[in-house]
């Protein structure tokens, strides 16, 4: 303690920090007496006759006592509730001035008649504005078109905002959570970088990505039922997914069922959630990938080869009994011509016909005609067929 | 009014402290909690407790009371809370492995109870998550593996939840939904001989397709055979005579000029003057 009497002169170190203190409560007061000036309560009179009294009880010495910062009071002569003498004037007055004058700027202490009314007024108009602004903006609500806003009193639900301007109580007692319900919020599940294995209902095993988009329906629920909803949605669809998967084949999964897949686990989905009341509406689910894993990958694509193998056997099959039928219908029509015309002179035909293929068939080959009749065993036959290359040499 | 003046401090601390008493005694029970009211440890009152089928903005919620420094409250989750279990094997009883990896939601009915059993919701969590595991593997290894793989179909899930249901009784819970997230065959052999099983499956799939194929394809060829070959029986029936004189013309002229250009290995014929064909070449009269 010894830094005190220093620094509150001489006099009893006691008496120095009480007037403190009440310089303190008298700042109080003066924001308070601010406070009620715009009703028109002239506090003000009062107010410093308070100050004075306080000042009295803290200062009893004769002497002046020093301010809180050490400079002696000034005896000035104040008009306003002067009912102690000169002497009196402690240095609380001079501190209820300065404190006066530091919060009305205008050092209104100073003059006579109706000290700091002016500055008192501005400040209540402020307050006021202040709480009007805080009037509006914590009981109007501008929701916009894709929100909604859920209206708390005092903790407990009330009522749901539609878009436009809601009005509520003001805000300790209404709080309003706004929130989007029209957004649709999509859940990736099984990205591509990774395999997400499932099993299926033969025992087979498929890799599967699929996204679940959905949105609030009921927003209260939503937001007051569960207490993880995001984390819930995604291990529905999880469940929902393997659930359906685990009922259908492999090659429907990869195939043409994934339609129905899609379907049932949305409706599945929906019913796990409303039951748990979760205030959502599945928009859907899509099958982004289903296919077989890599490890049979190669597996898989065998059969597809051994389709278009199968098929191209196929292709030629029918290419093969169109060239052969076709062939057949002509050759069938050529007969039919031509047995047409031979009915009409059989004979003639006849003749015609073979004398026109042996000129064609013998005008083309080596003809040799052997007229003696003793000839024909010793005919060389090298010799005869000497005339095949002589033929294709020339 | 005096010993304000007199003392202003400490009257402000006064206020600022009966303020907050005042405040305090007045909690705000939001719609997400329940909580429950302890005198030096006692429980007395609950607040906000869960009921059945009461719509969201219920006489529950709200302001309430306490008496300071007395009463002390303990908030407990009102919402429908989440225990997710670790991956579990399973062993069916064909002796077969399967992975589970399985969740349940619950949400605390009895709070009073919850707090004098629990103490919080962690805890209560904490207690159903190895008991989660254990009826699971429980009711699983009493089935064959091919019932593993959609086990809500046989009630598998709802025997689970009840059994789960009466261990969280205790912890003042209810379980709402127990499921299954994932069933997978674990690492190594069983994963292994199921690719093989896929690959050896596909295999065969795509030999059977291409011997398919073949066949078909036999089939088409034999058709299209018997259609020609009918088609020629229908026009070439009519005279056989006819017919063979005919195809022996083209014959003829196939074997030894070639159809079509295409060219026939050289031929040479040896005529006899006693061939028809040259009946007339050593004149008539002879």
């Amino acid at each position: 303690m010894p830094a005190l009497p220093l620094f509150f002169g001489p006099h009893a170190s006691y008496s120095g920090v009480m007037i403190i203190i009440s310089g303190l409560g008298a700042r109080a007061r003066g924001l308070l007496s601010d406070i009620k000036g715009p009703w028109g309560s002239s506090g003000g009179g009062s107010d410093k006759g308070g100050g004075d009294k306080g000042g009295n009880g803290g200062g009893d010495g004769d002497k002046p006592s020093p301010g809180p910062w050490g400079e002696p009071a000034k005896r000035r002569p104040r008009s306003g509730g002067g009912g102690g003498g000169a002497s009196n004037v402690s240095s609380l007055d001079e501190f209820m001035r300065r404190s006066r004058a530091r919060f009305g700027g205008g050092g209104g202490g100073s003059f006579g008649g109706l000290p700091g009314r002016p500055d008192r007024s501005i400040i209540g108009w402020g307050l006021l504005g202040v709480i009007l602004l805080w009037l509006v903006f914590t009981s109007m609500h501008r929701i916009a078109p894709e929100e909604r806003g859920v209206v708390n009193r005092f903790g407990r639900y009330s009522h749901t905002l539609g878009p436009g301007i809601g009005l509520t109580l003001p805000s300790p007692i209404d709080r309003v959570i706004k929130i989007d319900v029209e957004n649709i919020r999509n859940i990736d599940l099984g990205s591509s970088g990774t395999e997400t294995l499932m099993l299926t209902g033969d025992q087979n095993i498929i890799d599967i990505a699929y996204s679940v988009r959905w949105n609030i329906r009921d927003p209260e629920l939503y937001l007051f039922e569960l207490a993880q909803p995001d984390d819930t949605i995604r291990q529905v669809a999880e469940s929902a997914m393997r659930a359906v998967i685990s009922r259908v084949s492999l090659d429907d999964a990869i195939g043409e069922k994934r339609g129905d897949i899609e379907t049932q686990v949305n409706d599945i989905m929906q019913r796990i959630l409303d039951q748990y009341r979760a205030g959502v509406r599945i928009q859907g689910v899509a099958i982004k990938q289903a296919d077989p894993p890599n490890a049979v990958n190669d597996a898989f694509k065998e059969v597809t080869a051994a389709q278009q193998e199968a098929q191209s056997y196929m292709n030629q099959a029918r290419a093969y009994a169109l060239q052969l039928t076709a062939k057949a219908q002509g050759e069938a029509t050529a007969f039919d011509k031509v047995y047409e015309e031979y009915r009409l002179a059989p004979g003639v035909t006849q003749r015609r016909m073979y004398y026109e293929t042996m000129e064609r068939v013998l005008s083309k080959v080596d003809k040799t005609i052997i007229e003696a009749p003793g000839v024909i065993p010793y005919l060389p036959l090298p010799q005869v067929q000497k005339s095949q290359p002589r033929e294709q040499g020339q | 009014m005096e010993i304000i003046r007199r003392r202003p401090m400490l009257s402000g601390l006064v206020g600022f402290f009966l303020l907050f008493t005042i405040l305090g005694s007045f909690p705000i029970d939001p719609e997400t909690k329940q909580a429950v009211v302890v005198q030096f440890g006692k429980p007395t009152r609950i607040l906000n407790r869960y009921k059945p089928g009461e719509p969201i903005g219920g006489p529950g919620a709200g302001i309430s009371w306490r008496i300071p420094f007395v009463d002390n409250i303990v908030w407990i989750d009102k919402r429908v809370l989440d225990v997710d279990m670790d991956r579990q094997q399973v062993l069916s009883t064909d002796q077969l492995r399967l992975e589970v990896d399985a969740f349940a939601r619950y949400r605390i009915v009895d709070p009073l109870r919850m707090y004098i059993r629990a103490r919080s919701v962690e805890r209560v969590s904490e207690a159903l998550r190895p008991i989660l595991g254990s009826e699971l593997r429980n009711e699983l290894g009493q089935r064959p593996f091919s019932d593993l793989l959609s086990p809500e179909r046989q009630g598998v899930m709802e025997n689970v939840r009840l059994g789960l249901d009466r261990v969280a009784r205790q912890y003042g819970a209810e379980i709402i939904d127990v499921r299954i997230k994932k069933a997978d065959l674990p690492d190594g052999t069983p994963l292994q001989s199921a690719y093989d099983r896929m690959r050896t499956a596909r295999l065969q799939e795509a030999r059977s397709i291409r011997a398919q194929g073949a066949k078909q394809a036999q089939i088409i060829r034999a058709e299209a055979d018997a259609q020609a070959s009918k088609t020629y029986a229908a026009s070439f029936g009519k005279d056989q005579d006819f017919y063979e004189f005919y195809r022996a013309m083209q014959s003829y002229q196939t074997t030894f000029i070639g159809d079509n250009g295409e060219k026939t290995s050289p031929t040479t014929i040896i005529l006899s003057p006693q061939n028809d064909y040259l009946k007339e070449f050593t004149g008539r009269g002879r």
